[in-house]
């Protein structure tokens, strides 16, 4: 059960074979029994948990179950869902109970989906290791004196260690796939405006964008199904026919059995394998890019010249929505405020000083900084620029080609902390995952084989605008010749 | 040395939206503190803003009146600062890139007319209010206000005086009513002007240092702050003082300005597009249906009416002072014809005026219809009753007094031609004729009984009679009063006197 798919996991509930209170009550027994050793999640509540179980089980046995009916989901932290407490990893909202569902949760209950619980991550999504949140660092499955990734830590390591079927995410600058990558899992980030933004909490609005996260392509499908769709209550939400992504990944291959991916072309950017990736990824996506063209995939060699921008032009936009986002955490409305204060401005100093962590402050104040009067064009303005030159990139490479695969990170899970003393170093984890959405584009990672520590290495498979199912399509193809993605770590049996 | 005056204004209009700008809550007034503030309005982590159209439409029917440029595409821009009353820490508003650009009122003042020329005006979010009394040294928030959709209207640094500059907030206040995008209930704080005042040496090209003055919320407020300003001003710099860029406030109770805050401590609001929202792209085909809908403009109105209709630029400035007047005398010339148009004039700037004035409300809440006005004029024109008679049935109408409608004769053949019958409802027609029944105001028309009359008036005045015919007019007037007396005073003064004039020439 461990290891099944959504599928198997709902024909066993349609079958009758299982119930979705006993599926959730043994995803909550592991929860007790492996969560002390990963910190993936927050905030656990069996009985509400069981009570949609139940309430699934009556949908099943009124014979209206759909694809996710009664299959429990880890929800990252960041999603606000009605009576659960949503703290986004932070002090500042350690009691902030949400009085509202996000549109993706709203979509997630009304598909019969079981909230498991609320997963940690990096506070306020900040971050690229999940150490930062106020809650302490999520342990990687693999390993536990590693990170796990970031900021979607939990959701990475709840599906990895087995925990839950498949989670929810948000990724800004990577932190779906990048979890997902040094996880051992699968992750995608939709093209911007395929999720609703509703309900997430904000860190850089126009990057933000939630996605699927699980064991196979194909659970990310049916979970993206569910979670995409348009949506008033979000202005950049795009109102669009709506696509089944399962069944993109039914249909027939273009190419022929041996080689169903015949006639794709697969773009490979020389700039994706400069210095500072890692040999031991380097030589896991080498292998997945030659299992790509055994299965009748073209590799094309192109170049996306601004890459080596993307890093500094992300760290100068995300900071500056995020300084304007955050301030709405002010202790006067909800959330934490600061015991003892002499007049408002000290309020705010002293409830934001103590509510916030360092990394949340260190983009507060860079955000800040970069929009003040007189360096307003030279950073936040010119980073805009920079993101209309990546975005050009990409336009010109998909002339050339249908996707573009490489690393989703320059090296495996590194050592928890050995990277907290040096933010620019951690940044630069961002590399290869920043620019798709500072373009808008979808991008996802899949495990692609295992690197230095027996650490594993993720592939990135990135597309235009839109190609979610020709991305998991392709994935689809990849994990039906090869078994990286079943991989389970050790000692989480 | 002389000085001169520079003023310039940029006033709040409150858009007269169900809801507000970014939410589905209400803008209501008057609610209790916090019951229309939804989970946008109040910020809760995760929300965000919608447009609301009706802004937008009501924006650009501003753009349109002013003969501004309406954007085709305009952005929404945060303006970060902190302060309990706003709950995102950034306001909504436009920045580089406002809805509408240019534009000019003309204002008329004792010196003539004149055009103020806007700089532009953008939407923006209005923030909630902050309480300081009752709260035990704390203050209390009231979030209502959060969110409701404002037009900033920025004028040039164009008037001269606070006379100028207190014509072209009436003029303003006027059309944004007319145009029906703002109530303009100044007390209610749906209009607001901030005034930015500078003086120069008369001559001067250059502009002086300017202070602003915050949150002006009536007319009078306006002209006493730019008074005392100006003078405050003057006095400083004659002094030898400079005057320092500032934001005061107005004490209505001392009638002087005070500092709020100089340059120095103003804000650094790192303006920046907002990302939740998109770029706001007016199109071509709502822009033609708003020109399409836009009602006829006060300024062309007050242009037309003194040619048209034969009337004093008085009157057609009285009537034009809001769209609810203008349409109340169009109503009655279009039923009773343009001959008519002056006395219907009169009508409204004179009794209605003043009855509405008395009562304390506005002609849109008049108990006496337009139409029902128009028929008691064609009540006198066709010599039914009397002018002075006609003011008690109007007052009559106006406290609803004997209008229950009983079924009455036709009206009679006698009306001029140009007012048509049919162009009045029985029950409005009824209702006069009722009246004029009920007070027993008719007149004495038939020129049978007139003729009766006046045949014995002469016969027991030869005296008169023998003085009219040796030219003396003024006892013709002797025998109309006898007349009038004799019909106790319902005699139809014109008929009387045409039947006199007969008998005695015959």
């Amino acid at each position: 059960m461990l290891n099944s798919t959504l599928k198997q996991l709902s024909a066993l509930l349609t079958q009758k074979k299982l119930s979705s209170a006993e599926l959730t009550q043994s995803c909550l027994d592991r929860v007790a029994r492996l969560n002390p050793g990963l910190n993936a999640f927050l905030t656990v509540d069996a009985d509400r948990s069981l009570a949609q179980a139940r309430a699934a089980d009556a949908q099943i046995a009124a014979g209206k179950a759909q694809p996710l009916t009664g299959i429990p989901v880890a929800h990252k932290d960041i999603f606000c869902a009605k009576g659960w407490r949503t703290t986004c990893g932070s002090k500042m909202l350690a009691n902030f109970v949400s009085p509202y569902d996000a549109h993706v949760v709203e979509q997630l209950n009304a598909a019969g989906a079981v909230i498991l619980g609320k997963t940690n991550m990096d506070e306020f999504a900040m971050g690229s290791s999940s150490e930062t949140g106020f809650w302490g660092p999520v342990k990687n499955p693999w390993d536990r004196t590693r990170v796990a990734g970031g900021s979607s830590g939990g959701s990475a390591a709840a599906v990895a260690a087995r925990i839950a079927p498949v989670a929810i995410g948000t990724d800004t600058g990577g932190s779906i796939r990048q979890p997902a990558a040094f996880s051992g899992i699968c992750g995608l980030k939709p093209t911007y405006g395929v999720v609703s933004r509703y309900g997430m909490v904000a860190f850089a609005s126009s990057l933000d964008q939630g996605g699927p996260m699980g064991k196979s392509a194909e659970d990310l499908a049916l979970l993206l199904n569910v979670m995409a769709g348009f949506d008033a209550r979000d202005s950049t939400s795009l109102e669009r026919p709506a696509e089944d992504y399962a069944r993109a990944l039914e249909a027939p291959p273009a190419g022929d059995r041996a080689r169903p991916l015949g006639g794709l072309r697969i773009g490979v950017p020389k700039e994706y394998f400069g210095e500072g990736l890692g040999s031991d990824v380097a030589a896991a996506v080498e292998a997945a890019l030659a299992q790509f063209e055994k299965l009748g995939a073209k590799r094309i060699a192109i170049s996306l010249p601004n890459t080596g921008l993307s890093v500094p032009a992300y760290y100068v936009i995300a900071p500056a929505e995020a300084s304007s986002n955050l301030s709405r955490f002010d202790g006067v409305r909800y959330g934490y405020r600061a015991a003892e204060y002499g007049d408002l401005a000290d309020m705010y100093a002293k409830s934001r000083a103590q509510g916030f962590g360092a990394e949340v402050k260190r983009r507060i104040l860079i955000g800040t900084y970069v929009l003040s009067h007189g360096y307003y064009d030279a950073y936040y303005l010119k980073a805009q620029k920079i993101r209309r030159l990546i975005a050009q990139d990409f336009a010109e490479a998909y002339k050339q080609c249908d996707l573009i695969m490489g690393p989703t990170a320059p090296s495996v899970a590194f050592a928890l902390g050995s990277m907290s003393s040096d933010p620019v170093q951690m940044y630069l984890n961002d590399i290869y995952t920043t620019a798709a959405n500072l373009a808008g584009l979808p991008a996802m990672s899949i495990p692609c084989g295992f690197g230095e520590g027996g650490m594993p290495a993720g592939l990135q498979i990135a597309g235009n605008y839109f190609a979610e199912a020709r991305m998991l399509g392709a994935a689809h193809q990849y994990q039906l010749a090869t078994d990286w993605h079943l991989r389970q770590p050790a000692g989480t049996e | 040395m002389d000085w001169e005056t520079v003023i310039g204004i940029e006033t709040h209009a409150q858009l007269s939206t169900a809801s507000k700008i970014f939410s589905g809550a209400a803008t209501q007034f008057g609610a209790a503190p916090n019951a229309q503030a939804c989970a946008v309005d109040i910020a809760l982590p995760g929300v965000l803003p919608v447009l609301n159209k009706g802004a937008v439409e009501r924006a650009i029917r501003f753009g349109l009146a002013v003969g501004a440029t309406v954007n085709r595409r305009s952005v929404f821009a945060r303006k970060n600062y902190f302060y309990p009353d706003l709950p995102k820490g950034y306001q909504i508003s436009q920045y580089e890139l406002p809805i509408v650009t240019g534009g000019v009122i003309k204002i008329r003042t004792g010196n003539g007319e004149k055009t103020v020329r806007l700089t532009r005006a953008h939407l923006e979010e209005d923030a909630g209010k902050s309480l300081h009394e009752d709260f035990h040294g704390m203050s209390g928030i009231d979030l209502n206000r959060a969110g409701t959709p404002l037009l900033e209207i920025v004028t040039e640094p164009d008037m001269r005086s606070a006379e100028e500059a207190v014509a072209y907030a009436k003029e303003l206040h006027r059309l944004v009513r007319w145009i029906g995008i703002c109530d303009g209930n100044m007390q209610e704080g749906s209009f607001r002007c901030d005034a930015n005042v500078s003086v120069r040496p008369k001559g001067s090209t250059v502009l002086g240092t300017r202070r602003e003055i915050k949150n002006l919320n009536s007319f009078r407020f306006l002209q006493q702050a730019i008074e005392y300003e100006v003078r405050w001003q003057i006095e400083t710099l004659q002094s030898g003082d400079s005057i320092q860029q500032a934001t005061v406030l107005f004490d209505p109770d001392t009638g002087e300005t005070r500092m709020m805050r100089t340059k120095e401590d103003a804000h650094d609001y790192r303006y920046f597009p907002d990302p939740d929202l998109l770029p706001l792209d007016v199109s071509a085909e709502l822009l033609a249906q708003i020109l399409q809908e836009q009602p006829e403009l006060p300024q062309a109105k007050l242009e037309r009416y003194q040619p048209d209709f034969g009337l004093s630029a008085y009157d057609a400035d009285v009537l034009t002072q809001s769209r609810e007047t203008a349409e109340y005398f169009e109503d009655m010339v279009n039923r009773l014809g343009s001959p008519e148009a002056k006395v219907c004039a009169n009508w409204i700037t004179g009794e209605l005026a003043a009855a509405l004035n008395r009562a304390g409300i506005d002609i849109t809440q008049s108990p006496v219809s337009s139409e029902q006005l128009a028929w008691l004029i064609a009540r006198i024109v066709d010599g039914t009753i009397s002018s002075s008679a006609a003011k008690d049935v109007f007052q009559s109408l106006w406290q609803r007094k004997n209008v229950a409608v009983a079924a009455l004769s036709a009206p009679p053949p006698s009306l001029r031609a140009s007012i048509k019958v049919d162009n009045f409802v029985s029950t409005a027609r009824e209702e006069v004729d009722n009246i004029i029944e009920q007070l027993g105001l008719k007149q004495i028309s038939d020129a049978g009984a007139l003729e009766k009359v006046i045949a014995e008036i002469l016969a027991a005045n030869p005296k008169s009679v023998e003085e009219f015919r040796a030219g003396k007019e003024k006892a013709f007037n002797a025998l109309v009063g006898q007349a009038m007396k004799a019909t106790r005073g319902k005699g139809n003064p014109a008929r009387i006197n045409e039947i006199l004039k007969k008998k005695l020439a015959g």
